[in-house]
């Protein structure tokens, strides 16, 4: 088992066209850092010095890890994590 | 109840409880019918808000022309608002939006610039700006960074829902200019600072994510993450799944953002019965279920209604 990682259209360019990848790690950094490791340039895009990049959110199991610890969120065999592009409503 | 005005009558909506859906006599959910407003959906108190407070600022003078970017419901109430006070209105809405939204706004007198459906909403935001650059004798409300907005909750949803259920634990609401969330959190923060404040945002199909880089993001000017405690992103599937479970067993006939928001706030029932705590969840209807008929959400199986919501801006 492994973590699958969904992304948007705009990072695919990092994963050969891949809307989901799988990748592994005990912490969403570690997962991003494995994740980095087999399409080199996505880690850049989502994070920089002060944690998730301000217009990117991520979903472990459909909760905004920004609410569950950030980049330290837990994550586990099975779960799934969502990227996305930060849009309004209204 | 009597009213002076159409315009008296927004706010003041039923609370109402959902026994068949609560899980236990401990655990209750509670629906706050927001669709019992005058166009039908809580944008009503927030357009009333912004405009009264624009003319009190003397910003808006009779014969005024509104701009406003919006997928819908605000640029309906601002139609209705617009009509009784004397101003025109534009909107600049997504083309992806449904058609029952755009007769509405035409029937209330509202012009409509449609904007590609790849971004939604961020797209409509961006070209709004563009116009009223253009036309710097029209006056933008800004749905997206009025506070206005989330003083209508923070002065009238929040207190009515403390007033009704003074035992109340969890409020969930959908997160979309982000007003709604904003105001009752910091109603909550001040009056009764434990109730967990839930968000449930609708994720929509690829298209309107299409943005062509990151930086075109965009995270409105009121939000303020530190007002709320959780936040769940719900996709058209459980939306439509729930906005039927809503419908068959209480009755209730919501639009499919309140699918997604019943969602969020099950699972915060779930929690609070696995953890053998007493819960009182509100929750905010935001409109009927009335103007997403054609995108047949309501009929068919869960599949198919998804298939045809797939990027539709549906909440």
């Amino acid at each position: 088992m492994a973590i699958e990682v969904r992304v948007p259209t705009i990072l695919r360019t990092y994963t050969g066209g891949e809307k989901a990848v799988t990748a592994q790690g005990g912490t969403l950094a570690q997962l991003i850092d494995d994740v980095d490791a087999s399409n080199p340039g996505v880690k850049e895009r989502l994070v920089d010095e002060s944690g998730i990049r301000r217009f990117i959110n991520v979903y472990v199991n459909d909760e905004d890890v920004r609410f569950t610890g950030g980049l330290d969120t837990a994550v586990a065999d099975g779960d799934t994590v969502v990227i996305l592009p930060a849009v309004a409503g209204g | 109840m009597r009213h002076d005005t159409l315009l008296d009558s927004v706010g003041d909506t039923p609370l109402v409880g959902l026994p068949r859906l609560s899980p236990s006599p401990d655990v209750r959910l509670w629906a706050k019918l927001e669709d019992r407003n005058p166009t039908g959906s809580v944008k009503d108190r927030v357009a009333l808000a912004m405009v009264q407070r624009a003319e009190k600022e003397g910003r808006l003078r009779p014969g005024c022309t509104l701009l406003e970017p919006t997928s819908g419901n605000t640029g309906i109430s601002l139609a209705m608002v617009a009509k009784l006070r004397g101003y025109r209105l534009v909107c600049v809405l997504p083309e992806n939006t449904s058609e029952e939204r755009r007769q509405l706004l035409r029937m209330w007198g509202a012009e409509i610039v449609s904007t590609p459906a790849a971004g939604g909403s961020n797209e409509a935001v961006r070209i709004a700006k563009q116009i009223g650059a253009e036309h710097p004798d029209w006056v933008m409300l800004y749905q997206y960074g009025n506070p206005a907005n989330a003083d209508a909750h923070r002065e009238g949803t929040g207190p009515e829902l403390l007033a009704d259920l003074p035992e109340i634990t969890h409020v969930v609401a959908g997160l979309g200019t982000t007003g709604t969330l904003m105001g009752l959190g910091q109603f909550f923060r001040e009056h009764k600072p434990e109730v967990r404040i839930v968000a449930a945002e609708p994720r929509y199909g690829e298209l309107v994510y299409g943005l062509r880089n990151l930086d075109e993001g965009f995270v409105p000017e009121l939000y303020d993450d530190s007002l709320i405690d959780a936040r769940f992103s719900v996709g058209s599937r459980d939306a439509v799944r729930r906005v039927r479970e809503l419908l068959d067993s209480e009755g209730i006939f919501a639009g499919l953002s309140t699918g997604a928001i019943l969602h969020a706030a099950l699972a915060q029932a779930a929690r609070a019965v696995e953890a053998k705590q007493r819960a009182d969840i509100a929750f905010v209807v935001a409109d009927g279920g009335w103007k997403y008929l054609s995108t047949g959400a309501y009929e068919g199986t869960v599949e198919d209604a998804e298939e045809r919501l797939e990027g539709q801006l549906w909440a």
